[in-house]
């Protein structure tokens, strides 16, 4: 279990790395998706360029009512800073989800979004909370939204030579209530299904309301549907329920060993269910 | 000479018994301890193996040119290469068993995935696994078979051409008159029970460090193994070299579990590889190997019939059990469903049982001994056979099993199956879990969750084990066990056992029984163990057979040294009669003594030699028991399962085991703890899933769930305690306990928990989406 | 083509001309020649090759050594103090009975201590979350749970 031999160069600017990456050398930030991959030697990129360091990837800041994230920051600061369990909870709970200590202490924001694993845990929050994605290559930089970023497995928005360096969520404001709810894969400990909520309440109906939801399909998505059957409707049990049966609309759902379609896709709908439950008892 | 020898020792504290923290552990929490992969010899070389990635093929060709022309490789060798070198041995002795050749690399075919194929050497291990990749296999692709039912089918692939029907051996086995027994019955049932493949998963994988020396012609063979000496024995054989020039060494072991009670390819083929090229050679196991490789354990396929009368009483069972085999015969493979017939009644009082094996080859790894290795599927049977029973005459688990189990005043019991129980009170420790768990309040509040629409189920089992492997007239290598006590010149003790802890702990416990019975300081012993060259000849680590057989020859060796040491002790006291004890030898009538550390360097010194004794202090003990023993338990388990989900949630776990006496109980709540989480594993998340071609699905940790902390419920364990008669210490023996009792109390619990939906019977394991289909009516 | 790393181990300092590929584990036990640190599986889901790299739990084996270059490293060798004087959680696991074989200890021992710098009086659900990446085949867990909890109140 040994990589195939590549060469290793750790630039000081992100200019500097995004000039190699443009010659066709690939990203490394935390490892923990490429590594493996590497070692099994299902993927021996012959030039990686270790991005973990560059200091212009690693912040944590707010701005203009926003949080930006730099891409090397790890999922365990993501979880802890102060500033994202205060101000964007929702994306520190799901980070909490990730793998165990070791890999949370090493896994980066930006190495997990630009991977895309269908099963991975930050999609569904960045779906539900409408986060930006920001790429930049040698040429430039753009911008595009979760949802237009997650396009299929292992499939993005990012062009060859593009990196992911920049992670932007709202400001949570402050009666907003959130919970991400996931079904571990017992072994891997990657999400079978994994549903982000945003909930806001109207009185005594639901107001504004975004579900993400990850693991079930290729790729994460808006769960637009359980959305339109919340608003406007009595922050009651039985709308929950009721929205949360349109989960899967639209949707193929994965099978595997660890779960058929057809238990996924329950799955969805009952995880649905417990992160609008959860979300609404958090929102005031 | 006539001094007054004052006894220099204060009397010591009794420690057999004691909850004594290891003495194993200061090397094992700093890092400092040595497993194979630690060594590190001169110029030594690293193994890479080539796989087969196939379940069945013929080669066409290996092309090793590439793989030569790498700088830093300095050889590769195929099966062309391995004239002369001995087949992977097995042990079993059933007759008319089909035995395939089993080479070290690959001849013209591969019989699974992951079959050594060629085997690439070099200067560095990096450069050996790019070795290793640029070996070309050309195969022709065959059809494979992975199902052992299928692979009974008429038309199915066949394994070896030889024996296109894929059987390997039926075995029959008949006690009592089962069919008055089923004549007799007013009512039968039947279920087909599965034990699905398990994979061992020692956290060490195996590893192999080869070290043969031309000039000596000797070779000197680190590996991870349960059984060094039988190891070495069958090595040299397939080697060709003799047995008093190869050492070999189980340096500190990372588990084993069954896995490493076994004789394997890699440890013959490290060593040829070292003897071909006259350097050290390295292999170490991949985890990725070692899910492909090393064996498996179960692979049941299991029919039962039970023979009741309405009042609940059991008056036979029929057993036809179709083994997976794998591919191949490792060192034990077809020996293992036969421990399971002989387990098959369990703890029950019926005379009556009919059995039939057949072991099956498929293409998969071989399945051998796993913690338990036949027990736990046996006894998963019976414990599922008595709750269906019991379902079906709408009687009350623990009233059936009170009904059946043979009673205290008929020991020792001779089974339907030939053994011969030893001693035990089964109703009593059953009885001690009820009341521990509030067995009656529990179906109360059962009721009431009922009532309330919830899921919630009461599992229990009773299980019987053999343990102490085990007389030899049933141990294929014999099942005696050794021991060597020597005082050393300084008075100091040292402790040779032909057993192979590899975490049990015996440098402790055995540290713990030799201080209370020699009387000296445990601080002055040391316990070894598992290098041929300083432990006389042992059979090694496997059954419960560490203490219970392991330290009976311990014990034994003690009562002689005892003997020796009075001997002396009465010459040098120039006294008739002497008494020993704490550490003393005294003679009653002076008051005189001198301490067992001043009569053994006498000894040594030859000061006094009483006549017809030889000098020095040293005894060495083989000691043969007269039978298995038979430790027992009750394990209770509450679940609530979530009919939307399916998630099953363990809400409470009580265990009451009777393994006999306790040299350390805090490394039997160790045993128990570890083992009911690997029975808990083959019940809710473990299984070595195949495909159709051969591969394995669930070939790592990615896949394979292992138990985890965090999904591990809280063990409330205790015991109750009848000493077994077989041997002097009385103990039974607990290594397989946990595992074997929690599988069945796990399952019966779940399906306890459904049985409102009708549900009777599930196969492990009991995955979620298995549970939500039978909650959402999904199931066929 | 080999690079130039300069690290420190248990607070030694390590200059190594190294291959990119090498393993941070492979590193530490044939570099370095520290093998108390145990490769258990390649996938990163075993725990046994936990070091703390500045600070922090890492699987060595899914880190290539050059990315601890300049990095201050810490295996299990290191805990105890230079009088040998060992470290809370090394003496809570050998009260409590947390280990048998003794392969998965190491990185049970370093993960245990994270888990204690973060959270010094955990709860035992806590502290099973927190051992999520650390596979034990021969305890049950239990006895770690309880050495875990025995260190917290020893004060890590």
């Amino acid at each position: 279990m040994i990589a195939n031999p590549f060469e290793y160069s750790t630039p000081a600017t992100l200019a500097e790395a995004l000039g190699l990456i443009a010659d066709g050398a690939k990203p490394l930030s935390g490892g923990m998706s490429l590594i493996p991959m590497m070692k099994l030697r299902l993927a021996s990129p012959e030039h990686l360029v270790d991005i973990a360091r560059l200091p212009e990837l690693n912040y944590i800041r707010e701005e203009n009512g926003e949080l930006h994230i730099g891409a090397a920051v790890t999922h365990y600061d993501v979880e802890s800073a102060p500033l994202l369990c205060g101000k964007c909870p929702l994306l520190a709970e799901t980070a909490g989800h990730i793998g165990d200590i070791q890999v949370r202490n090493r896994g980066t924001l930006g190495g997990s979004v630009a991977h895309a694993d269908p099963a991975a845990d930050y999609p569904a929050a960045l779906q539900a909370l409408e986060a930006k994605i920001v790429l930049r290559s040698a040429a430039g930089e753009r911008v595009v939204t979760a949802a237009e970023f997650f396009i299929d497995t292992f499939t993005t928005a990012l062009e060859p030579g593009e990196i992911v360096t920049e992670v932007v969520v709202p400001v949570e404001p402050g009666l907003t209530g959130t919970s991400y709810q996931k079904c571990l894969q017992p072994a891997s400990g990657f999400a079978i299904v994994g549903v982000a909520a945003r909930v806001r309440r109207d009185g005594a109906n639901f107001g504004a309301v975004q579900v993400g939801i990850t693991g079930l399909t290729g790729t994460s998505y808006r769960a637009t549907a359980v959305e339109q059957a919340l608003v406007g409707k009595p922050a009651t049990d039985e709308t929950i329920r009721a929205a949360a049966a349109h989960a899967a609309d639209g949707v193929e759902a994965n099978s595997d060993l660890h779960a058929s379609a057809d238990y996924r896709t329950s799955l969805a709908v009952s995880y649905t269910t417990r992160a609008l439950h959860s979300a609404l008892s958090r929102s005031a | 000479m006539s001094t007054t020898f004052a006894p220099s020792t204060t009397k010591l504290e009794k420690l057999v018994g004691k909850r004594l923290r290891r003495r194993e552990d200061p090397r094992l929490i700093t890092g400092t301890a040595t497993y194979v992969e630690d060594v590190k010899l001169p110029d030594m070389h690293h193994a890479v193996i080539v796989r087969s990635p196939h379940g069945a093929a013929d080669i066409r060709s290996i092309d090793i040119s590439k793989a030569k022309a790498l700088p830093g490789v300095v050889a590769v060798f195929t099966g062309a290469d391995i004239v002369g070198v001995g087949t992977v041995p097995c042990g079993a002795s059933l007759p008319g068993l089909r035995r395939p050749d089993h080479h070290i690399l690959a001849q013209d075919r591969v019989y699974l995935v992951g079959h050594p194929v060629a085997v690439v050497v070099a200067t560095d291990r990096y450069i050996a696994a790019d070795g290793a990749d640029l070996v070309e296999v050309e195969y022709d692709i065959k059809q494979a078979v992975t199902d052992p039912e299928k692979a009974l089918a008429p038309g199915a692939p066949a394994v070896h051409s030889q024996w296109p029907d894929n059987v390997a051996f039926t075995f029959h086995q008949n006690g009592g008159d089962i069919d008055a027994a089923f004549a007799e019955a007013e009512v039968v049932v039947k279920q087909r029970i599965t034990s699905q493949r398990l994979v061992p998963n020692a956290m060490e994988t195996r590893g192999v460090v080869a070290d043969w020396k031309t000039n000596d012609r000797s070779l000197t063979l680190y590996t991870s193994t349960q059984i060094p000496h039988l190891a070495r024995t069958l090595l040299a054989g397939m080697l060709g070299i003799e047995e008093n020039r190869f050492r070999l060494i189980a340096p500190e072991v990372g588990g084993g579990f069954g896995s490493k009670l076994n004789v394997y390819s890699e440890e013959a083929l490290t060593a040829w590889v070292s003897m071909k090229i006259g350097k050290p050679v390295k292999w170490i196991e991949s985890r990725r190997e070692n899910f492909m490789v090393t064996i498996h354990g179960r692979g049941h396929v299991d029919y039962f019939e039970i023979a009741a009368k309405r009042d609940g009483t059991i008056l036979g069972l029929k057993l036809k059990l179709i083994q997976d085999l794998g591919a191949f015969h490792q060192l034990l493979t077809p020996v293992i469903p036969t421990l399971s017939v002989l387990m098959m009644p369990g703890l029950y009082n019926f005379r009556n049982i009919q059995a039939e094996v057949v072991g099956t080859f498929t293409n998969c790894v071989p399945t051998d001994a796993y913690r338990g290795a036949g027990r736990p599927e046996a006894t998963h049977g019976i414990e599922r056979m008595v709750d269906i029973l019991a379902a079906e005459l709408g009687m009350d688990p623990a009233e059936i099993r009170f009904k059946n189990f043979v009673r205290p005043d008929q020991f020792p019991f001779p089974t339907a199956t030939g053994l011969n129980y030893d001693s035990g009170d089964y109703a009593n420790t059953f009885q001690k879990a009820l009341d521990t768990i509030d067995y009656h309040g529990l179906r109360k509040q059962q009721a009431e969750a009922r009532a309330a629409g919830r899921l919630m189920g009461i599992g229990i089992s009773t299980y019987g084990e053999i343990c102490a492997m085990g007389p030899s007239v049933a141990t294929p290598a014999g099942g005696w066990e050794s021991a060597t006590v020597k005082f050393e010149p300084s008075g100091k003790v040292t402790v040779l056992t032909g057993t192979s802890p590899h975490g049990q702990g015996q440098e402790t416990s055995f540290a713990q029984l030799t201080a209370d019975e020699l009387g000296v300081p445990i601080d002055d012993i040391v316990v070894l163990h598992g290098d041929t060259s300083i432990v006389q000849y042992g059979i090694g680590t496997f059954g419960s057979r560490n203490t219970a057989v392991g330290g009976a020859a311990l014990f034994y060796a003690l009562q002689e040294i005892k003997e020796k040491l009075k001997k002396f002790g009465a010459a040098m006291l120039k006294a008739e009669e002497v008494e020993l004890g704490d550490g003393v030898c005294l003679n009653p009538k002076t008051g005189e003594s001198v301490t067992v550390q001043e009569i053994a360097g006498a000894a040594y010194r030859g000061v006094v030699i009483p006549p017809g004794m030889d000098p020095g202090m040293v005894v060495t003990k083989f000691w043969e028991p007269a039978n298995f023993t038979y430790p027992f338990g009750a394990h209770i388990i509450v679940s609530e399962v979530d009919a939307e989900t399916g998630d099953i949630e363990i809400k409470r776990y009580v265990a009451v085991d009777d393994i006999g006496n306790q040299l350390n109980p805090l490394l039997v709540d160790g045993q128990l703890h570890g083992g009911a989480a690997q029975g808990l594993g083959q019940a809710l998340w473990e299984q070595g899933v195949y495909d159709d071609n051969g591969q394995l699905v669930t070939g790592e940790f990615m896949d394979y769930t292992m138990p985890r902390a965090r999904m591990m419920p809280w063990i409330e364990s205790s015991h109750t305690c009848t000493p077994s008669p077989v041997n002097p210490l009385g103990a039974k023996g607990v290594g397989e306990a946990g595992t074997i009792g929690s599988t069945p109390a796990m399952v019966n619990s779940v399906v306890d928990a459904l049985s409102p939906l009708g549900v009777r019977h599930i196969d492990m394991p009991l995955t979620p989406e298995k549970i939500w289909k039978l909650t959402n009516g999904r199931n066929a | 083509m080999n690079r130039t790393i300069n690290l420190s181990v248990n607070g030694k300092r390590h200059t190594h001309q190294v291959e990119p590929r090498l393993l941070l584990i492979h590193y530490l036990r044939e570099v370095v020649g520290l093998t108390g640190t145990h490769m258990g599986c390649e996938t990163s889901l075993c725990g046994a090759c936990t070091v703390e790299v500045n600070g922090k739990a890492v699987k060595s084996c899914t880190m290539f050594a050059v990315q601890a270059d300049g990095a201050d490293v810490v295996t299990v060798e290191g805990l105890a103090g230079p009088d040998g004087k060992l470290h809370p959680v090394q003496e809570a696991f050998w009260n409590e009975h947390a280990l048998q074989c003794g392969f998965c200890t190491p990185g049970m021992i370093m993960v245990s201590k994270q888990i204690l710098e973060r959270n010094p009086d955990p709860t035992d659900r806590e502290i099973r979350e927190g051992l999520d990446g650390n596979l034990c085949r021969c305890t049950g867990y239990q006895h770690i749970v309880n050495a875990v909890r025995t260190a917290a109140k020893a004060g890590v």
